[in-house]
């Protein structure tokens, strides 16, 4: 298996706070990685750093063994690097298929090709499995499920090496939960990219992960195959680190 | 609209087709109906034939030169507020921009020697730059637009105000000669609104520039980690509005032969805003049409004209205008959620 990402002592302050202290991390090829910490353990801080939305205080990212500076969301996503972000970063007032190519639009200049974009993004969905009434709807229009769907298609369809999914399986219901999950062990099938989610839901997380990585107070603190680990181990871990910080008096991180 | 009263949320729930009517004639229909402009242009097509029907000389050739002429430079304004507003800003200072612009060009021509068809663009350039100043406080400096555009209205008022000493001014000699291209001619500033709107209605609704526009209203953080470049679109909108309005602001003076310190200003801010807002354009961002702002215009210039042939005194005038911009606007927001519900 070849690296395709890795991160050395990455840290982020925002003014007074850390966000991340020193993280180190690596993702092989076709591997998909669970990432999992407690609220404001530094996980969506971590995600904004690999996509190229915050630049990192120090440490380093290196892609395919070669060191790289992210200089812009888009320039990351250049190299190969696309995000699911929490909050959809779906427009609701535009139509499902501006939103699949919101950022990376086909044009015949001057104008749109709506006409080539609404055919690939019924085809791609099509091919997902993801199913909605028309591509013409607004976004506004559809279910949580079939909005979080629509993003990940979008990641997906955008020929990203690597993808990485903020709680994707956030707000979800069992059975839109599991359509997230068939696309990634889909995914995985295909091979072609590699995949980091972000999850709470560490039995989901278990169910589609190759390895998984506990980040807690800004550090990479457990990496194991998910094969060698257990819903139980990992929820120890954490009330573990609930424990130790009321004992030491100090509110646990929020 | 008969099967959709009911539904007031349909969030969450598909919406059921309310009954249709007949066939072919019925779907035209419906299509023309969910369409945004569809409302304020039958609002427009009802005042045309009431006051046709209450005073004949309202489709007059020269009353309806009249119309045009109250309604082109303000639907040219209001182009640059649906853009801005789309994309979730607002600008004060356009009536300020369009009231100084005119005095610009004066000032290039006859006190510069610049060639008056330069010296118009280079007034319309001025205008492009006060949207840059505009744009550039309220996205890098993080000041409301509302607020920011506040002070630029009073900056540009003073400037405009102390450099004329406050008198009207001639159209420079040299300038004559493009009067009738740039708004003397009966139908001069017509052509050039109908020009501009169409153009602007084609960029924001087909091309990336326009998608990016709604994006960056509909939601902000979305359009920026989506890859789309904020500061730029909206900096360029509220470029765009100072142009627009230094143009309209030149097509007034050339028409009425005049440069006058108490043209535009705040009242034909408004005036656009208006017109964008009866048009269908949201205030929140994220919606909005140019044609329907072309119609807003329209209608608020029928109400005027109309209501000075039937007779209406300037005193109670504002009464009126003002009960009918609060219900086509009623009508407006309720029967575009009506419209929402009924599509799926």
């Amino acid at each position: 298996m070849t690296e395709v990402l890795r991160a050395e002592n990455l840290a982020k302050s925002f003014g007074a706070v850390t966000a991340l202290t020193d993280i180190n991390l690596r993702l092989e090829q076709g591997e998909v990685l669970g990432l999992i910490g407690d609220n404001g353990a530094g996980k969506s801080t971590l995600i904004k750093i690999l996509c190229g939305f915050h630049q990192p205080d120090s440490g380093r990212v290196l892609l395919n063994g070669q060191e790289v500076t992210f200089k812009s969301v888009e320039h990351a996503r250049a190299l190969g690097i696309d995000t699911v972000y929490q909050d959809l970063a779906l427009i609701n007032e535009l139509s499902v298929y501006h939103n699949m190519f919101l950022g990376r639009e086909r044009v015949r200049w001057p104008l749109l090709s709506n006409r080539a974009m609404r055919r690939l993004a019924k085809e791609h969905l099509d091919d997902m499995g993801v199913n909605i009434s028309s591509v013409d709807v607004e976004v506004a229009k559809l279910s949580g499920g079939q909005r979080q769907a629509i993003a990940v298609a979008r990641s997906v369809y955008s020929e990203a090496k690597i993808l990485l999914l903020d709680e994707p399986l956030a707000a979800m219901g069992a059975k839109e939960g599991a359509l997230i999950l068939d696309l990634v062990r889909e995914l995985k099938e295909r091979g072609e990219v590699s995949v980091i989610i972000i999850a709470h839901n560490y039995a989901q997380v278990l169910e589609v992960c190759d390895r998984v990585n506990l980040l807690q107070h800004g550090q990479i603190t457990f990496d194991k195959p998910a094969g060698e680990t257990s819903l139980r181990e990992l929820t120890d871990l954490v009330v573990a680190e609930y424990r130790a910080a009321r004992t030491r008096g100090a509110p646990p991180a929020t | 609209m008969g099967g959709a009263v009911g539904q007031t949320e349909a969030e969450d729930t598909p919406a059921a087709p309310g009954p249709r009517p007949p066939r072919a004639l019925g779907r035209a229909a419906d299509a023309f109906l969910r369409r945004r402009e569809a409302t304020i242009l039958v609002v427009a097509i009802a005042l045309l034939v009431y006051f046709q029907w209450s005073r004949s000389a309202f489709l007059s050739h020269d009353n309806l030169v009249n119309i045009s002429q109250g309604t082109a430079p303000y639907a040219i304004v209001a182009v640059g507020e649906v853009l801005l507003l789309v994309s979730g800003e607002i600008d004060l200072s356009a009536g300020m921009v369009f009231t100084l612009s005119p005095f610009l060009m004066h000032y290039f021509i006859d006190y510069y020697g610049m060639y008056p068809i330069l010296a118009i663009v280079v007034a319309l350039l001025a205008g492009a730059a006060i949207g840059l100043v505009n744009g550039a406080v309220t996205v890098f400096l993080r000041v409301p637009s509302f607020v920011t555009t506040l002070g630029t209205l009073f900056l540009i008022q003073g400037i405009t105000l102390t450099t004329s000493h406050a008198y009207p001014a001639e159209i420079p000699p040299a300038a004559q000669g493009l009067a009738s291209w740039f708004g003397h001619a009966d139908w001069s500033e017509l052509i050039w609104c109908l020009a501009i709107v169409a153009f602007f209605h084609i960029v924001l609704i087909r091309t990336r520039w326009g998608l990016h526009t709604v994006a960056v209203g509909g939601n902000l953080l979305g359009a920026s980690e989506a890859g789309i470049k904020v500061a730029r679109i909206k900096v360029g909108n509220f470029m765009v509005t100072g142009g627009l309005a230094a143009f309209a602001g030149i097509l007034e003076a050339f028409r009425t032969s005049t440069i006058d310190p108490s043209s535009g200003g705040t009242g034909a801010m408004f005036t656009a805003v208006s017109a964008a807002v009866i048009g269908g354009t949201a205030l929140a961002g994220g919606s909005g049409t140019v044609i329907g702002a072309l119609f807003g215009a329209l209608v608020l210039a029928e109400l005027q004209n109309g209501f000075n042939l039937i007779g209406i005194s300037a005193n109670p005038f504002n009464i009126i205008l003002g009960a009918a911009i609060l219900v086509s606007m009623i009508l407006n927001v309720h029967l575009a959620r009506l419209r929402r519900a009924g599509r799926s």
